[in-house]
Order: C-alpha cells, then sequence, then structure tokens
C-alpha cells in the first residue's frame, strides 16, 4: 500500500524521517551498541557473570520486592480507585490529584524522605521498631516501602477509569437476580476490572524492577542482602568493570521486555474482548 | 463542470474496494452513489475528490485529466458524513477558512469575506449563528454549516458523504428538499453518498447503485425502481418477492432450449405488482390468506403458496372490493415481472389485468 | 462519578472501613513523606534552610537542572508531533513496531539507559578514542546528560498526543486541505488548537521527570560539583555527607516543583474537561497513566464495513 499512492494529508516524510532519526539516535543505535558489547563475550563468561551468587542474590531482592510491592499496590491501588470514584467525601478531588504525587516528585526526594521516616529515629521507623521490633530501612523492608511509592499511581489511574465505565444497570440487574453484594462484586464487578487490574499491576512491577533513586538510600545496600540489580550494574561501571555491567543490562534488559510483550498483549486481549462491538457499531453507523 | 470517471480499481488489501468503476457526471446533475455498507461509495467519492488514490483509472474533471491533482487544487467541495467543522473556530472562522487560507494574491479583503461568508450563512438560513460554536448547533445546523463551508471556496463540484446519514428523519427530510433546491440554484455537478434508497430516490436526477466494489445500474429512479437490472437492485431497492421457477410453476418458466440448466430461473414481483383475484385463471397461483393488515394508504396481504410466504399490497379500494379474511383461498397474478437467471435477465413481461384495479 | 446517591452500595461500615483504608494508605505512603520534606528542610529554622539554598553549588545545580529541561523538551515536543501524526493519520507498515519502540524507554531501568551511552560515549566506548582524541566530552558533562534525559522522557509527549489525536480523527484536517490549505496552515489553524491541552499535559509531565530524573542522569554525570551536578544529584551528595538540612532545603524545591506539576496538571485536566463538554469532542473519557500499560481508545467508527475490516486487520497484525 505504501508504494506510490498520494497521501491527502501533508507531512508524512518528514515527520518518518525526524521519527526515525530521532528514535535511531536514542533507543536503536545504544540498544544495538548493548548487544554487541555483550556479544563479545563468550556464551560461557556471559553466563558466569550473569549467574555469580552476589548477581543472583540482587535478581532475589530486586524481583522478590517488586513482586511484593506491586501486590500490595494492587490491593490497596483497587480499595484507592474504588473509593475515590464510588463514595463521597471532603477533600476527595484533591486526594484524587495527589494520587500522582509519585510521578511528579523526584525520585531521589522520595528516597531521602522515606529513610528519615522509617529509620529508627524516624517518626514512624521508631513505633515500628520500638513496639513491633520490626525494622524497615536499611532492610529489603525499605525497598518494598520505597517500591510502593513509586508504583501506587499505577494501579489506581489503570483501574479508575474502569470503575467509571461499569454501568450501574449491571450491578442493579444483579440485585434483581438475587444476588448479594458480596457475589456481585465476586461475580459481576471483578470480572470486568480484572483486566485492569492485571494491566495495573504489571506496570507498577516493571517500574519497580527497573527503580534506583528511590530504593538506594534506604536499602542499606548491603550486597547479598539489600542489594538490588541496578545499584550492582553502578558499582560494576564504577570499578571499570564494563562487561560486567554489560551482562547485568542485558539480563535486565530482557526481563524488562518479557514485561513490556506481556502487557502489551494483555492490553491486545482487553482490546479484543470488545473490538467485536466496534466493529458492529462502525458498520452500523 | 462535468465529471468523469475512466476505469478506476481499488483494492485495500486483499479487499476489493473498487472494480474496474466507469461514470460520467454531467454539469447540473445531481447524483447519489447508492448501495449497502462496504459497496466502496464512499471510496469512489474520496476518489473523486483526491482524497484517496485509485490503483488504476483516472478521474476527468471537464475532460481534463485530474487523476494526479492534489485535493488542494481541486477545487471540490467535500461534506463530511459527520460534518468536520473546526471544533474551535466559530461558525463564521469556519465558512471564512477556505478563503482565508489562500495564498495572499488571491486572498479577498477582510471585508468581502465578511460579505461572502454572511451571505453563504444567509443561504443556509443560518446567519444568526455566525458567533456560535460548532458544539452549539444541532446536527442539522451543523451539517448546513459544512455546506456552507464546502461552498465559500466557490467549487466546481460538490461532494456529500451519508449528508444526512446522522440525522433523524425529520430533520433529514427537509435538508434533502433543501439540498435539492441549492443544488438547483448553484448548478454544478453534485454527487453524494447514501446508503438510505428513498433518499436516493426522493432527491437525485440519476441513481447509481453499487454493490460489492462495482455499479449495478446506472438510472433515473424511476427507471432503478421500476425496471431493475438485477436481482440485488430489486432487493436492495423496496420489497420484492421471489418466485422459483421448479416451485412456482410458469411465473419463472424460461425457454429450455435456450437457457441450459445453469443457474434455476426466478421471477422477481414487486408486492403492488400482484393482484389477488378470486377466480382461477390462465397464469395464476392458487395460495391462501395468511394475515391481513391495513398500513396507512395500503393494505398488506400476507399469502401462502407451497409453504412460502409473499407480500401483495393492494389499495384501499381493491381491498374493500375483495374484502379478504384470513384462511381463504385466492388467485394470484403479476402485473409486471422479470426473469433472472444468476445475474442475468432472461425475460421481462408485463400484463394488462384490466378489471379489478 | 454520578452524584446520585446509589441504593446498591455496600453496607455504611464497608463503606467506611474501604474509606479509612484507601486514606489512611494514602496518608501514610504520600502524605507523610510529603510533609516530612518540609518539616526536615526547616528542621534548624529558616535561616539555615535559605542559606542552604543560597549555596553556590545548589545555585548552579538548579540551574543546570533548569537547562537540561529547556534542551530535552523541544526536541521531545517535535517528536511527539512527529509519532502521533505518523500513527494517528498514516497507514503503513511497521506501524506497530514504532509504536512499542516509542513504549521502550519506559521499559529500560534509568541505570540501564545511562549505561547504554556510556557504552557509546565512555571512555572504553565505541566512540571514546575518537571523541578524546578530538576533545570532545559528552559523558560526565553537559550532552551526556541531555542525552540520557531525552532517553528517559521520550514517550511523554508522544503517549499523550497519539490516543488524542487518534480519537479526533483525520476529518477536520481533510476538511482543511480540501478548503485549500496548505500544510502549514493545517498545523497551524486546525492541529494544533485541537491537541494544545493535551499537549500542554504532556510537556508538564515530561517537563517534572526530565527535571526530576536521578538514575540515568546520576551514571553519566560525574557527579562533579558546580558543573555536572543537577538538583536531585545535589540532593544526594548533600545527604551522604550528612548535610541533613542542605539536602532537604533542596529536596523541597524539588518537592514545590512537583507541587507545582501536580496543580498545573489539574487545571489542564479540568481545562481538557470542560473543552470536551464543551466541544462535544470524542476525547478519551479518562486520562490514561503515564506509563506503557493504559489501553487506547478506539478509532471513530466509520460507516465504511471496509473501514472496520482495516482496522481489524491491522489490530490483529500487532
Amino acid at each position: 500500500m505504501t508504494k506510490k499512492s498520494h497521501r491527502v494529508l501533508p507531512g508524512f516524510g518528514l515527520s518518518l524521517g525526524y521519527a526515525l532519526v530521532y528514535l535511531s539516535l536514542l533507543v536503536l543505535i545504544p540498544l544495538g551498541g548493548l548487544i554487541a558489547k555483550s556479544a563479545e563475550l563468550s556464551w560461557a563468561q556471559f553466563w558466569d557473570i550473569a549467574t555469580t551468587a552476589r548477581a543472583f542474590a540482587s535478581y532475589r531482592v530486586t524481583f522478590g520486592c517488586a513482586l511484593l510491592a506491586a501486590i500490595v499496590n494492587g490491593v490497596f491501588g483497587l480499595i484507592v480507585a474504588w473509593v475515590l470514584v464510588r463514595y463521597e467525601f471532603p477533600g476527595k478531588k484533591l486526594i484524587d490529584a495527589f494520587v500522582d504525587l509519585p510521578f511528579a516528585l523526584p525520585t531521589a526526594v522520595a528516597g531521602i524522605t522515606l529513610t528519615s521516616l522509617y529509620a529508627n529515629t524516624g517518626w514512624v521507623g521508631q513505633y515500628l521498631e520500638g513496639v513491633f521490633g520490626f525494622k524497615v530501612a536499611f532492610t529489603p523492608a525499605g525497598i518494598v516501602v520505597a517500591l510502593i511509592f513509586i508504583g501506587i499511581p499505577f494501579v489506581v489511574r489503570t483501574v479508575q477509569p474502569v470503575i467509571e465505565d461499569i454501568e450501574q444497570e449491571v450491578e442493579e440487574a444483579a440485585s434483581t437476580l438475587g444476588a448479594t453484594r458480596a457475589q456481585t462484586f465476586a461475580r459481576v464487578l471483578f470480572p470486568a476490572l480484572f483486566p485492569a487490574l492485571l494491566t495495573g499491576f504489571t506496570l507498577a512491577f516493571a517500574r519497580a524492577v527497573g527503580e534506583y533513586g528511590s530504593v538506594i538510600f534506604i536499602a542499606g545496600n548491603m550486597p547479598m542482602v539489600s542489594e538490588i540489580t541496578p545499584l550492582l550494574i553502578i558499582s560494576k561501571l564504577e570499578q571499570y568493570d564494563l562487561p560486567g555491567a554489560t551482562v547485568l543490562a542485558v539480563v535486565m534488559l530482557v526481563i524488562s521486555f518479557v514485561l513490556l510483550l506481556s502487557i502489551n498483549l494483555l492490553q491486545w486481549w482487553a482490546a479484543n474482548r470488545h473490538s467485536g462491538r466496534h466493529i458492529d457499531g462502525g458498520a452500523q453507523a | 463542470m462535468s465529471i468523469e470517471v475512466k476505469n478506476i480499481s481499488k483494492r485495500f488489501g486483499n479487499f476489493v474496494a473498487l472494480d474496474n468503476i466507469s461514470l460520467e457526471i454531467p454539469t447540473g446533475e445531481l447524483v447519489a452513489l447508492l448501495g449497502p455498507s462496504g459497496c466502496g461509495k464512499t471510496t469512489l467519492l474520496r476518489i473523486i475528490a483526491g482524497m484517496e488514490s485509485a490503483d488504476e483509472g483516472q478521474v476527468l474533471f471537464h475532460g481534463e485529466e485530474a487523476t494526479h491533482v492534489h485535493t488542494r487544487e481541486r477545487q471540490v467541495g467535500f461534506v463530511f458524513q459527520h460534518y468536520a467543522l473546526f471544533r474551535h473556530m466559530s461558525v463564521f472562522e469556519n465558512v471564512a477558512f477556505g478563503l482565508r487560507v489562500k495564498p495572499r494574491a488571491e486572498r479577498p479583503s477582510e471585508a468581502e469575506i465578511r460579505e461572502r461568508v454572511m451571505k453563504l450563512l444567509s443561504l443556509v438560513q443560518l446567519d444568526w449563528l455566525a458567533e456560535r460554536y460548532p458544539s452549539q448547533l444541532s446536527g442539522g445546523q451543523r451539517q448546513r454549516i459544512a455546506l456552507a463551508r464546502a461552498l465559500a471556496v466557490e467549487p466546481k463540484v460538490l461532494l456529500l458523504d451519508e449528508p444526512f446519514g446522522a440525522l433523524d428523519t425529520q430533520v433529514r427530510k427537509e435538508l434533502r428538499r433543501w439540498l435539492r433546491h441549492l443544488h438547483d440554484e448553484m448548478h454544478i455537478a453534485s454527487v453524494f453518498v447514501t446508503h438510505d434508497q428513498e433518499e436516493a430516490l426522493e432527491v437525485a436526477d440519476r441513481v447509481v447503485v453499487m454493490n460489492k466494489g462495482h455499479i449495478e445500474q446506472i438510472g433515473t429512479p424511476d427507471e432503478v425502481y421500476s425496471a431493475p437490472a438485477s436481482p440485488f437492485v430489486y432487493r436492495f431497492l423496496g420489497n420484492v418477492n421471489v418466485f422459483h421457477s421448479r416451485q412456482h410453476g410458469q411465473w419463472a418458466e424460461v425457454d429450455r432450449a435456450t437457457h441450459v440448466e445453469k443457474d434455476e430461473a426466478l421471477a422477481f414481483v414487486r408486492p403492488h405488482d400482484i393482484d389477488i383475484q378470486r377466480e382461477s385463471s390462465a397464469g395464476a397461483l392458487s395460495a391462501s390468506v395468511l394475515h391481513v393488515q391495513a398500513i396507512g394508504p395500503l393494505v398488506r396481504v400476507e399469502v401462502e403458496h407451497q409453504g412460502e410466504v409473499f407480500e401483495v399490497e393492494l389499495t384501499r379500494e381493491r381491498h374493500t372490493q375483495l374484502a379478504l379474511a384470513a384462511g381463504e383461498t385466492v388467485w394470484l397474478r403479476p402485473r409486471n415481472l422479470r426473469v433472472f437467471q444468476g445475474e442475468e435477465m432472461v425475460s421481462s413481461q408485463t400484463f394488462d389485468l384490466g378489471a379489478g384495479i | 462519578m454520578s452524584k446520585v446517591h446509589r441504593v446498591n452500595t455496600e453496607s455504611r461500615p464497608i463503606r467506611w472501613l474501604l474509606t479509612a483504608l484507601a486514606l489512611g494508605f494514602l496518608f501514610f505512603f504520600l502524605g507523610l513523606p510529603l510533609l516530612t520534606v518540609f518539616i526536615e528542610a526547616f528542621k534548624q529554622g529558616f535561616g539555615p534552610y535559605w542559606g542552604a539554598l543560597q549555596e553556590p553549588d545548589a545555585l548552579s545545580a538548579l540551574g543546570l537542572t533548569l537547562l537540561i529541561a529547556l534542551l530535552v523538551l523541544p526536541l521531545n515536543i517535535l517528536f511527539g508531533f512527529a509519532a502521533a501524526w505518523l500513527i494517528a493519520r498514516f497507514d503503513f507498515r511497521g506501524k506497530s513496531l514504532l509504536t512499542t519502540l516509542i513504549d521502550l524507554p519506559f521499559a529500560v531501568s534509568p541505570v540501564v539507559a545511562g549505561l547504554l551511552f556510556i557504552l557509546i560515549f565512555g571512555r572504553q566506548g565505541w566512540l571514546g578514542p575518537w571523541l578524546q582524541a578530538h576533545d570532545i566530552k559528552i559523558i560526565f558533562a553537559l550532552p551526556g546528560m541531555v542525552l540520557a534525559t531525552m532517553f528517559i522522557t521520550l514517550p511523554y509527549i508522544a503517549r499523550e498526543l497519539i490516543p488524542l489525536m487518534q480519537a479526533q480523527g483525520k476529518d477536520e484536517e481533510e476538511a482543511a486541505v480540501s478548503l485549500g490549505a496548505s500544510g502549514f496552515q493545517m498545523f497551524w489553524r486546525v492541529t494544533l488548537p485541537n491537541v494544545k491541552w493535551g499537549l500542554l499535559y504532556g510537556i508538564i509531565l515530561a517537563n517534572a521527570r526530565a527535571m526530576g530524573e536521578f538514575g540515568a542522569v546520576s551514571v553519566v554525570s560525574g557527579h562533579i560539583r558546580g558543573e555536572t551536578n543537577t538538583l536531585p544529584l545535589h540532593v544526594e551528595i548533600l545527604y551522604n555527607e550528612y548535610n541533613t538540612v542542605g539536602a532537604f532545603a533542596a529536596a523541597s524545591v524539588l518537592a514545590l516543583l512537583a507541587l507545582v506539576t501536580l496543580v498545573a496538571k489539574s487545571f489542564v485536566e479540568w481545562r481538557m474537561q470542560k473543552e470536551t463538554a464543551m466541544l462535544g469532542a470524542e476525547l478519551p473519557a479518562e486520562r490514561v497513566p503515564l506509563a506503557a500499560g493504559a489501553p487506547q481508545p478506539a478509532p471513530r467508527g466509520g460507516n465504511e464495513k471496509l473501514e472496520a475490516t482495516r482496522r481489524f486487520s491491522e489490530r490483529t497484525e500487532q
């Protein structure tokens, strides 16, 4: 279709040219460089660097904490979204706008603030440690706290519009058919929300995996215990161990791409469940 | 200015949107492109406007090659189905747009622009809405503004894509009459796309019936309705009864010597072209009355013949004469009937039923 | 968000419980941290706070932060328009690939993003020897920091414009062209006014990220005080030197910036909603989240089945 068919709207060539140059310079060539760099190593060398005990521990900390934070965000994000859409209380609009704070607040600021709050001298930390004997700052628990902060808006903002779109009639229909509120939620509402919740969860998880700024202050950064992979990459860089940093970066990238792919598949799946309706509607109009 | 379309073909991937279409539209004529969704009518209109390019074929304006002329230079007025009014401009600015974007040398002065826009707005009887925004107008008003905007650049050709598709019935009827009137004043070639047969028959000088990327028939509204050239046109324009030669005997009989059994012959008869009679006569089919219902000026009778249900429309007078009741046995006679084998018409017969009408 | 009282809702205790849980969660994880920034910053009174901000290093970090945002945003805006124009207005092979590439930076850890540029421009990188020979500094200098910030903020504006322009459809631009407008006239008179609020929204988000970016910039900056230190990096240095007041004073400037961002964002959202209601445009109903995952609204339905089939095949290709 691209052959010489002229296009009515102008600017195709110009836009394509600029977009391609921009993407090539910033994304394609740098990524190609990374792949090329890692290709200089043999498979065995690559494998050795990627699977040292310290690297393994860092994967466990990074992905474990990110998963835990995403689960907490999934649960509370759903509750927050539900409360913000369905209930009325004073200051609701303000709080709604406030949910986006983690998008706007630089991660370094979040990092030092959370650390001072959850350290054993901080407002929250002293009670947690004094009363419950639970240390947060400078342990993996601190990492989870930072990653929860980072991920809050993702779940809320993906689920919120879907709750808004649910037609009241659907719930009313369920209750006229004899369903209790709990049954209505479990059988009618939750299945409708689930794709969005899953998307939000995946986004929060993906963001948390790559997070660096907010984590390094609160983590304590003890190798094997509370060292995340991005930090390990930086310490390799500081020792001029470029191959080591490259290998860990490739491992992280591959995992991130798998995540991105699953996000797109989720989206595709969610879109396709409704696509039949769009096509019928389009044909009738 | 006349429009000529020569051997146009257009494909989207594997989908053939237009298959070797040729068409001529003389100046002053109002032509309807009529067909179901996906028949290619909008694609053809967009190719004439230069918004889509054809894979093969030519478009000529007034005998001159225009296939590769850019939309900007074609001097066509295009009215979009969803109006495509500029949402952030007032009605006045919308209509003035085409004048304001002219190259400085050709651009009229501010006073002239004002005068021309207001003249057009009063032509579409909406001059009192000049300062409003599109969102503050009703659908019918938006459509008229879209027309005024298209006319502001004094187009040589007016193209309208489903101009009344998004409006409700009442407004639609009013605008149809108004479009006809406007077209007669402008004396340009106009083409509009529609899937509504009533609209096409009521407004157009000529109707182009399209189906699956090709033209089924071109003719005056009366021609396409009374003398359809194909089974598709029969079915698309109004109701029709279909009689099968095997089941319904001589109605669809054809000379078997010339037409060896390829397709079964089918006889097409419009409901109002069937008369119901109480006595048997040559060529009449016996049927039993299922249901009688008066609809406005007509009476619709459902009858059954050999297990199939047909529709007959009688005038109220005829119905009073007959006084039909459900369950009675009656005889059907055609007044006007066309027999097709596949796509091909093999006979067309008109019968004078004489008395009883 | 109907104001109508719903008969069909949870029982009162459950409503209270859920509201308390939601507000408690937001208070502990959002409200308290924000409050802490300002309390820590003013712990020793206004004098030391103001003094910390007057430090030449703090001022030069602020200047560098603003300069980077100023350099990155115009290029990013152009890219946003180019990408949105391509994706929302044309059909071409590789369109879904292009969409994926735009989202890619969301999936890359900022630290890895920084590393990408070190591998190319760093001392041991591909171009390293050549750059050294010609005495050009990219890594541990402004150009590297700009590149890293460009990478991180690449999707933001495009991501706002694409769904907006898809929802608006290309009818108005085609109408402008059929009325004789040139490409330039069409852009300034039709396209830009139609997306101005969406564009502003994207700029606000991209700006917040550009000014606040830490990981990627940290990798390529080299932390040279007074030279390659941005405000977030300055916060880190002071904090690691146990200069709590200084760190939180700088952090408070960034927090203030975040609050301004939130206010501006809410204002733009409000304007967009108003405009949607007023202009009856078919805009996406809610703001989509900042990142890759937001489902895009389906393009407006045309009347031809052909269009529907074309759209369907596009979707299945992805």
